[in-house]
């Protein structure tokens, strides 16, 4: 006969293994973005500037219609039966791009802004060009950029700018995305997987069943966490495999500290889902709760964009969030070879939140 | 030696219901015991209480001489018990879940197929949980309630939503149970039958207060009206008041089936009055029924509700 710890755990595998879909969403879900993403960004320096010409035959603009002259033309995919205007510059280091100009009225300018397609829109006055952008989008600050200095002939002066592409392992957006994926992952995988499933046996009757018999509340609870331990690092691991193969990551830091920090991290999600789920029966509520937590960590943690550009005062405050900590501590280790000394600070931090919402989780747990 | 279940003025309010107000039970050891009642009467919440899922506001509760308090540990390993519902997990099979409670109990594999011969989920030990019909669920909830052959078993509404022959089949494997091992048992149940036929005692529960206890004979002598007289009139007479001024019994018109119940004492005797009685009045019976009053008759008599609503 087998211990009531080593059963439960077991069944929580059973019953985790016999749901194909949970293996998708877990595991190859995670990988699968992680590819598509860094596919999309990591193409060959390739970038596509659309923009609208509202045309003026009074005041035609030379270096704009001489620009055009030079382009083919294209199905314009926005409206299939108008045409535009695609014109390639390739400017050595900068790569090519590709400018795609549709020519319009204002009305349909304003279509297009609105939609998101086209992020600068230039019109023929008799003054010369006028360019309309929204000067908060550093995106349309740049296509502006670029796009006036090449009508004004400068793109061999570009040319001759000394510019190095970066390629180095450790810059590009890959390296940036992954570590945050495996902390959201983490963060995900022991939220939802944890607060979700006691919230289903309290909703079944199944932990006042449970707790009808000798059961040792405790032994409950430890097998829980095991099960899903041992699933989010099979989650971490996967990830992490799939970007040294894929895209060669590589670890530089102390992997003794990247493994005390994500056993932190860990800790601290199963306190935090502990207390979520130490009420309500019901799973709607559940399903709100656990939203209202995770979704704010996932935008503001910096996991597919840097933080670094939220204004300076919620800085600090997003810093204290356990994603960020989660995420910027595994980069470090990842990208700029940190170790003990720089983990120390959020592994404490971290373990001290798991420990306190553990127990004040524990202390208002409703088995039934 | 201790009776195996004491209750003591026992109360227990959820905010504005007083789900149990003020229940006095005892139980000896080796008794089949049956909680009737409608719905909403405080069965599963006395249940509860007795197998120390949730706590009395006041009172006391003391299995085998032991109060839950200190003894809680003890006390599981003496009682099994099934829940009004439990939903087991979807995806284990029956087998593996018999196997998960018996680890909490420490009992070997053996014990596992036993019980699952018992409750005859042998045939169906690999299927999913989920896959299992009503009964079969019921069942599977039998069987991890005798898992540890408890001296005492509380099973909250066994067979409720079962056709005849699942229920049968329940009765039987607790019959079994009856004759092969020297258990206690408290059933929750809305049929009478099922009361009558598995339990020696019956306790009548309804808001929360026990009505009538006592063998089935007991109740029925206790409440002194065996029997009961269903006729209807040549002429749909809705004011039964001079049948009711006659001092021949209580009677209750039932305006759906258009037919009057007389509750008597003794048919033989009071038939015939009631016949002249009518007689007299320049009317005639046009349909007559006589029958032995049942439990669920003394329901609505005390109550004007029936037992399973
Ligand atoms: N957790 C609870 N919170 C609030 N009210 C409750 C709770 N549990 C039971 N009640 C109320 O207490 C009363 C008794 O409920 P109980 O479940 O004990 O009845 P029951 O006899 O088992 O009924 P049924 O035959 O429908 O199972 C009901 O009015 C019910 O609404
Ligand atoms: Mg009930």
């Amino acid at each position: 006969m087998q211990s009531p710890l080593l059963q439960l755990i077991i069944v929580q595998f059973k019953t985790f293994l016999r749901e194909p879909e949970v293996i998708f969403w877990s595991l190859l879900f995670p990988i699968l973005m992680a590819w598509g993403l860094g596919m999309a960004f990591n193409k060959e320096n390739e970038s596509v500037i659309t923009i609208v010409q509202v045309k003026n035959d009074q005041y035609p603009d030379t270096s704009f219609r001489n620009f055009l002259a030079g382009a083919k033309e294209i199905r314009n995919i926005n409206s299939p039966d108008e045409k535009a205007l695609e014109h390639d510059v390739t400017i050595q280091g900068l790569g090519t791009t590709h400018y795609k100009i549709i020519t319009g009225t204002w009305e349909q300018a304003y279509v297009l802004l609105k939609r998101g397609v086209v992020n600068l829109v230039i019109e023929e006055k008799a003054e010369g060009l006028e360019y309309h952008f929204d000067p908060k989008s550093s995106e349309a600050k740049s296509s502006y950029l670029q796009f006036s200095s090449i009508l004004k002939g400068k793109q061999d002066e570009l040319a001759q700018a000394m510019i190095k592409p970066l390629s180095q392992k450790g810059t590009r957006y890959i390296d940036f995305l992954i570590p945050g994926l495996i902390a959201m992952g983490l963060m995900m995988s022991t939220m939802w997987g944890i607060s979700y499933s006691l919230i289903e046996k309290r909703s079944k009757k199944l932990l006042r069943r449970l707790v009808a018999t000798p059961m040792n509340k405790g032994s409950f609870m430890v097998s829980q966490f095991v099960a899903r331990f041992v699933l989010c690092t099979l989650e971490a691991l996967v990830l992490y495999f799939f970007a040294r193969y894929f895209f060669g990551m590589t670890i530089e830091g102390n992997i003794s500290a990247l493994i005390a920090l994500f056993c932190a991290g860990f800790f601290a999600f199963c306190g935090i889902a502990l207390l979520l789920a130490s009420r309500t029966s019901n799973t709607f509520v559940a399903n709100g709760i656990i939203n209202a937590v995770v979704m704010p960590m996932m935008l503001l943690s910096g996991i597919y964009f840097s933080y670094h550009n939220f204004p300076d005062v919620v800085i600090p405050y997003i810093q204290a969030l356990p994603l960020t900590m989660i995420a910027d501590g595994i980069r470090s280790v990842f990208l700029e070879g940190a170790g003990w000394p720089e983990l120390f600070k959020p592994i404490i931090i971290l373990s001290t939140i798991g420990f306190v919402t553990f127990i004040s989780g524990l202390k208002v747990f409703k088995w039934y | 030696m201790h009776p195996i279940v004491q209750v003591s003025n026992v109360i227990k309010h959820f905010k504005d219901v007083k789900a149990v107000d003020g229940v006095n039970l005892e139980m000896q050891q080796g008794e089949f015991l049956a909680l009737l009642g409608p719905n909403g009467a405080g069965k599963t919440t006395l249940v509860e209480m007795i197998e120390g899922i949730q706590h009395p506001d006041s009172g006391e509760i003391q299995i085998d001489g032991k109060h839950w308090k200190g003894h809680a540990h003890e006390l599981h390993h003496i009682i099994g018990l099934s829940l009004q519902e439990t939903h087991f997990l979807e995806k284990l099979t029956v087998k593996e879940t018999v196997k998960l409670f018996a680890s909490f109990y420490n009992l070997p594999n053996k014990r596992v197929d036993e019980v699952l011969e018992m409750v005859n989920l042998r045939e169906k030990q690999k299927a999913f949980v989920d896959k299992l019909s009503g009964g079969q669920k019921q069942r599977l909830a039998l069987g991890i309630a005798m898992l540890n052959n408890a001296k005492l078993l509380l099973l909250d509404e066994p067979t409720t939503g079962l056709d005849p022959t699942a229920r049968r089949e329940m009765w039987n494997i607790l019959m079994q149970l009856r004759e092969e091992h020297k258990i206690s048992l408290i059933l929750t149940s809305h049929y009478m039958e099922e009361a009558e036929f598995l339990c020696e005692r019956i306790v009548i529960l309804d808001k929360g207060k026990i009505l009538a206890q006592g063998t089935l004979n007991e109740i029925l002598t206790a409440n002194n009206c065996f029997e009961t007289i269903e006729f209807s009139l040549n002429e749909p007479v809705q004011n039964i008041g001079f049948i009711q001024n006659s001092g021949l019994g209580r009677v209750d018109w039932d305006d759906k089936t258009r037919k009057a119940r007389l509750f008597v004492s003794d048919i033989v005797e009071q038939l015939p009055k009631l016949q002249a009685l009518v007689q007299s009045n320049g009317l005639n019976l046009q349909t007559l029924e006589c029958h032995k009053m049942t439990l669920d008759d003394l329901f609505i008599e005390m109550t004007g509700r029936r037992l399973d609503q």
